[in-house]
């Protein structure tokens, strides 16, 4: 039941794109989001459609496995479509009771929900083609000029390593624990919120109690291997800066030029 | 309570690279009060298996059928089917929540909706099967017991839903001798005093060659052998082919037999064996 959450999961394959250097990966998502929200008319959406496609097809995912991720968030996306249906004033077209249907709010609607699509998807491009590790490395690579600056970018990068590396830990203690009260005849999924809510307790509180416990034998086995911030600390893997990850680099400038362009 | 599998098929994530295939095609049949050993190395499908006899996962394909009612049904309460199927979980200590024991022994026959006075019988019974003294512990928060404790207090939590077919997956793991025997007989008690359906997961081949009646062997999703303990001990070549192994007294035996002394190979138990080499040095 919780293992069909594809968001934020990584999908291993072997492709040009999962072979891009994670800062690269990070950059161009951010670029590709800036260029995203600048869009003023569809013609600039065709662009940012063309460019994610390119990835897509580059990245080796199988397209339903990506839609696959956008399940869950249907429900935003059908909000905000409704919302901007019905709340943008103009040339009435449709009446529904006492929701006006407006010609402008048509567009608005459309206009939105591309963009949310064109951005769940394109963020889960980095997720999909990057692996968490990887994706520690580049923030901490990243974060690095900071450091200067008193910013703790290798304590942030492990926290952030550690937690990516329980999510699916957790997950699975869920499941777990859910199975064995159900199998004592709990029931999760019947009943007001109230006692939703008081049903959850017999989950949380076994629950918390053992990522305590992983929490406490993790620090212990990292204190074992004497464990200490980043200071002269090497890596295994360097990242390292290719011909493919200045390609990549161009093609989002690129985007963003062709979109700030269309702008005016 | 019989409980006939029928061409069950799991899959997990299906359709995405995470595909598995942890159940193919296993057809079996428990018949009522047996005591069913589950052998198999980690990842064949034994865990899978299990959940499948209460209802906490849906088949792929096949069928359940409990007394002859199809439980993978849609209209099937399957409530009804864990008050009859009590399964423990691998390390059950890990499930109890509640302030005291009491309370969480009572869990499972609250959410029955039973009454109080019922609730109070059942947990009393429940508490005193695992050998728990009521009067001791009925109010202490069970994560000041120990171990042994604690897992008693689980296994009693499923036994207040007073099931029909127990299940255990691993009641020993992690605990020390004492408490492993302890436990062990506590199952067997609750075997033959109480004609309970029995099937036990375990990876320790001593303590499945001495309590059950039937073994089933699980290998890559699918029941490579089953039989008596006796039968099926005697294909070690394949066992230990698939990971697993015989109990050492076996092992002992036949090494003897192999030295050229005429004792049996096929012996169990240390008492077994016992009473074979007892009898072959007298006649020595």
């Amino acid at each position: 039941m919780l293992r069909d959450i594809t968001i934020g999961q990584y999908y291993p394959v072997d492709s040009i794109i999962h072979r891009l250097d994670p800062r690269v990966k990070i950059v161009a998502t951010f670029v590709y989001i800036t260029a995203l929200f600048l869009v003023k008319n569809f013609v600039a959406y065709g662009y940012v459609l063309l460019f994610l496609t390119v990835s897509v097809l580059l990245s080796k995912v199988p397209f339903p496995f990506m839609v696959r991720g956008l399940k869950p968030l249907f429900l935003i996306i059908i909000l905000t479509f409704g919302i901007n249906i019905f709340m943008t004033k103009g040339e009435i077209i449709y009446q529904l009771g006492p929701l006006d249907v407006t010609k402008e709010g048509v567009i608005q609607a459309v206009f939105m929900g591309i963009r949310l699509i064109l951005l769940i998807i394109g963020t889960s491009m980095l997720t999909l083609t990057t692996s968490p590790i990887q994706l520690t490395d580049g923030i901490e690579k990243l974060l690095d000029p900071l450091k200067r600056f008193g910013v703790p970018a290798h304590e942030l990068a492990m926290m952030m390593t550690i937690a990516l590396r329980f999510i699916p830990t957790l997950l699975e203690e869920t499941d777990k624990i859910m199975k064995a009260q159900m199998a004592r005849g709990a029931d999760f999924e019947s009943g007001n919120i109230i006692n939703r809510a008081k049903s959850l307790v017999p989950l949380l509180v076994p629950l918390f109690i053992s990522a305590f416990r992983r929490a406490d034998e993790l620090a212990m086995a990292m204190e074992a291997r004497c464990y200490r911030g980043g200071e002269n600390r090497t890596r295994m893997k360097e990242l390292s800066f290719h011909g493919r990850d200045m390609a990549a680099f161009l093609l989002v400038t690129v985007l963003l030029v062709a979109v700030v362009i269309d702008r005016f | 309570m019989s409980i006939v599998i029928e061409d069950l098929t799991h899959v997990y994530n299906p359709g995405s690279p995470f595909e598995t295939v942890a159940l193919d095609h296993i057809n079996l049949e428990i018949g009522t009060g047996e005591f069913i050993g589950l052998i198999g190395h980690t990842g064949s499908g034994k865990s899978t298996l299990i959940q499948h006899f209460n209802g906490l996962l849906k088949p792929t394909s096949g069928k359940i059928l409990m007394n002859g009612l199809d439980i993978t049904g849609k209209d099937v309460k399957l409530r009804e089917v864990r008050q009859k199927v009590g399964l423990v979980f691998q390390y059950p200590e890990h499930q109890l929540f509640e302030e005291t024991v009491y309370k969480d022994v009572a869990f499972g026959p609250m959410n029955l909706g039973l009454s109080e006075e019922e609730i109070h019988r059942r947990v009393t019974e429940a508490m005193e099967l695992v050998g728990l003294s009521f009067a001791d512990v009925k109010d202490r928060s069970p994560f000041e017991l120990s171990g042994g404790q604690r897992r008693r207090v689980a296994i009693a939590g499923v036994l207040a839903m007073k099931p029909e077919v127990l299940i255990l997956d691993e009641p020993t793991a992690g605990l020390d001798p004492r408490g492993r025997d302890e436990i062990l007989d506590q199952i067997k008690n609750l075997h033959k005093k109480y004609q309970m359906t029995i099937i036990l997961v375990s990876h320790s081949m001593e303590d499945i060659a001495r309590l059950v009646d039937r073994i089933i062997v699980m290998h890559q999703g699918k029941a490579a052998l089953t039989g008596a303990p006796r039968e099926v001990f005697k294909h070690v070549e394949l066992l230990e082919s698939i990971g697993l192994a015989v109990p050492q007294i076996t092992y002992l035996m036949r090494k003897l037999k192999n030295l050229g002394q005429p004792v049996r190979e096929d012996l169990l138990t240390i008492e077994e064996a016992k009473q074979e080499i007892l009898n072959w040095l007298r006649r020595k």
